[in-house]
């Protein structure tokens, strides 16, 4: 079987090798929606400030991204494998993700942040969420974050995408979700996330989990594309692009300091 | 036991064999394995594969005791049970079981929170949990595909013999309990163990509803330690034993069931 | 009353969501009913070919054929679909760019919809090939040795013998893994490919309306597998034509 594969594989190489040369970027964006940063509408195609700023650094760098949906907790691995090309999916720059790929610049930074149901009267503490049940998003930073810090007194339930753990919070399966601020921002904002739950503001930085900023990933091997990305990033931010894109989502600058 | 072992002494049995072993053994040295005691010792490992091995076990007492029933109505009911419970399996039959775990998780689910005598009642404990949605969901699949098994299994006894077991004058109950269902239920034992490592092959799509069985423990392991390939490996591996042991339990059964069906 | 049920999918009516076009996601959902079927097809046509190469190879092949057929047959019929899929859904890519990087290509990035299709075939492949092996194996062996014995090249004694025999027997367990085939695209969700399912869950998740989505995906896939079983109830009675119908009893 595995020579059958290998002569497959073979065949499709030969067949896509010549194709191959001027190949478009093919940028990895979790599978879900992410407003206000990924979402896709209702005719398939993914929008968000995350992929007008992609856009942006592409058209300014001359590269042919194409969005390619892949699925959150497989991200990293659909990038070391080949499947894709780039990460671009708020994905946060930590120690633990840069031992396995590489990371751009940041292009933007948010808090981890704390949201609850409505009738919550606890504290957003430790010592507060002692025996509730905490939702958060697998593979995530805050994940991490929430186990470090409530994993001992909390119980954590795992989600595979940010967005189901908003939807069992309004469900009132879980008593919290930890999860980008800006994000969850938005889900508050939103009409089912307004009558069932609230936001208990910003956690604690914590920089062992919460890592330095939003970043682009790349495969270790793949340098000169990261160059050309963080070159793109440069450019958008001096030639006001950025401000611009910033200004259709958000009433304030998410770069942070 | 030498006996047993006669059919692999032929040389390209023991060249791939050899194989085997090799890749086993270069598997072992060449991967990462350093993260099993970590999973091992804070015992996720062994809660994952309780939680598989009870739903399976679960869903498939209680699934095949509404199987018998789905079939029963199917193969001799009157219209109004054999037409509902027709539709019943080409409905569970007809849909992908992942779009079925997510319509009862997140669909029905997600509504019950909006009553506030659902949510003050005893039944909110487990309305919140994730494995109630998963043991119902895997249990109306396996009762749909069993539905369908145990029609035709029904179907299949003798005529002759039911014809005389009225002819004694058994009550249909009687008929039931002591004729058909008996030499039903040896017609699908063969079937029943194919379908038992179906089943056991459906239970990880319940990850997917945050229940923490075998597969999600993988899964975790492939998020914390950014290892792809070694968690699947074992995974599988843990898999293919569970399916050996289902296929000893089914051989040993068909075994202790005298075969021939008069 | 054409005209009341197109108001049914206005904006803002209960069906307005799955309007084909924007803000409807009628439209996107089709494209993944599109692209399920599409998998669906090109898999079944992938698990067929390993199928009539396994079944043949099982059964005529020599020993070490038959072996490794029958290694490939046990495993991945002992392993969940979704576990085989998550492997070679990297593996497949990570070993057609060691090939090319190997012999100094450039890295490519395959497109989702083959290695979809080449990882849903091989895992359909070893369930055809013993409903293949089963059905050739149910051909009376007298036959065959009649057709040989006339001298009949082995060609034409597969076109005109066995083919024609194994066909009958093939199709139930045909039609079972081509509804297998349209379900198990629904695990391409899991790892994040557009089709049906997900794009179903993007819809509900987008618009929080759960129910309309799902049911329409239900009705879907349920017109698929209703459609389908009457095709090949169709063909099975073509196939049979001639023996005679098996019935059973009932109280």
């Amino acid at each position: 079987m595995k020579l059958k594969l290998m002569a497959l594989a073979a065949v499709a190489a030969l067949g896509l090798g010549t194709a191959a040369m001027a190949a478009p970027v093919k940028v990895g964006v979790a599978a879900e929606p992410y407003p206000p940063f990924t979402s896709p509408d209702a005719s398939g195609h993914w929008s968000g400030w995350e992929i007008d700023i992609m856009n942006a650094i592409c058209t300014d760098q001359k590269l042919d991204c194409v969005v390619t949906p892949v699925a959150w907790d497989g991200i990293i691995p659909a990038l070391t494998a080949g499947q894709i090309d780039m990460i671009i999916s708020s994905m946060s720059i930590t120690k633990e993700r840069e031992k396995v790929i590489n990371f751009s610049d940041k292009y933007y930074e948010t808090p981890a942040a704390l949201a609850v149901t409505k009738d919550a009267t606890f504290k957003p503490t430790a010592e507060g969420l002692k025996g509730k049940t905490i939702g958060v998003e697998t593979g995530s930073i805050n994940k991490d974050y929430a186990e470090k810090f409530f994993g001992k007194t909390s119980t954590l339930k795992v989600y595979q995408t940010q967005d189901l753990a908003n939807q069992d919070l309004a469900a009132g399966r879980i008593d919290a979700t930890v999860g980008d601020e800006f994000a969850l921002q938005a889900f508050l904002d939103s009409a089912s996330g307004k009558d069932c739950c609230k936001s208990m503001g910003a956690l604690p930085y914590d920089s062992a989990t919460l890592g330095t900023g939003i970043g682009a990933g790349f495969r270790k091997s793949d340098t000169a594309l990261r160059d050309k990305f963080n070159k793109g990033i440069k450019d958008i931010r001096a030639n006001g692009t950025y401000d611009k894109i910033t200004k259709k989502y958000f009433s304030f600058d998410i770069y942070g300091g | 036991m030498i006996a047993a072992l006669r059919p692999m002494m032929k040389t390209h049995r023991l060249v791939m064999l050899g194989l085997a072993v090799g890749a086993v053994a270069w598997c072992a040295y060449a991967l990462r394995w350093d993260w099993i005691p970590t999973y091992w010792n804070n015992g996720l490992i062994l809660t994952g594969l309780e939680t598989t091995l009870s739903l399976l076990a679960f869903s498939w007492t209680i699934g095949l005791f509404f199987a018998i029933w789905l079939g029963l109505a199917q193969a001799s009911g009157p219209w109004y049970l054999a037409l509902p419970a027709k539709g019943f399996c080409s409905l569970i039959r007809g849909t992908p079981l992942l779009l079925q775990l997510w319509f009862f998780y997140y669909g029905i689910g997600s509504t019950f929170q909006q009553f506030p005598w659902i949510r003050h009642s005893w039944a909110w404990t487990y309305l919140r949990e994730a494995w109630p949605y998963a043991l119902m969901t895997l249990t109306l699949s396996f009762a749909g595909y069993e539905g369908e098994v145990m029609r035709g299994a029904f179907l299949g006894v003798p005529k002759g013999q039911l014809e005389s077991a009225r002819a004694f004058g058994m009550t249909r109950f009687t008929i039931l309990r002591r004729i058909w269902l008996p030499q039903a239920v040896q017609r699908v034992l063969p079937t029943l163990g194919g379908e038992t490592v179906l089943q056991l092959k459906a239970t990880p799509l319940v990850a997917t509803i945050t229940v923490v069985d075998l597969y999600n423990v993988s899964q975790t392991v492939r998020q914390d330690t950014y290892v792809i390939y070694e968690p699947l490996l074992l995974l599988a591996a843990v898999y293919m034993a569970i399916t050996g042991v289902i296929v000893l339990i089914f051989r040993w059964l068909e075994h202790r069931v005298p075969s021939k069906v008069a | 009353m054409f005209d009341a049920i197109s108001h049914l999918f206005d904006p803002g009516q209960a069906l307005g969501l799955l309007a084909y076009a924007p803000p409807g996601w009628g439209g996107n959902l089709l494209a993944g009913l599109g692209r399920s079927i599409e998998i669906a097809v090109g898999a079944y046509a992938v698990g067929l070919t390993i199928g009539i190469f396994g079944a043949f190879g099982k059964i005529y092949g020599g020993e070490v054929t038959r072996d490794i057929f029958g290694i490939y047959t046990t495993v991945v019929r002992a392993v969940p679909e979704l576990v085989e899929i998550l492997i070679l859904y990297y593996l497949v890519p990570q070993v057609v760019n060691s090939i090319l990087l190997s012999f100094g290509y450039d890295r490519v990035s395959l497109p989702q919809m083959p290695v979809g299709i080449l990882v849903l075939g091989v895992v359909l492949g070893a369930y055809m090939t013993e409903v293949l092996r089963g059905s050739i194996l149910a051909v009376p062996q007298g036959q065959i040795e009649a057709a040989r014995a006339y001298g009949m090249p082995p060609l034409l004694l597969a076109r005109r013998i066995i083919f024609p025999q194994m066909m009958a027997n093939a199709i139930p367990g045909m039609a079972n893994l081509w509804l297998n085939a349209t379900k198990d695209t629904a695990l391409l969700a899991v790892i994040g490919f557009n089709e049906l399912t997900l794009t179903t869950m993007q819809g509900a998740a987008t618009t929080k309306n759960y129910f309309v989505f799902f049911i329409a995906a239900g009705l879907m896939y349920l017109v698929i597998s209703i459609v389908s079983g009457r095709f090949f109830a169709r063909i099975e009675r073509w196939a049979r034509r001639g023996q005679p119908l098996v019935r059973g009893g009932g109280i």
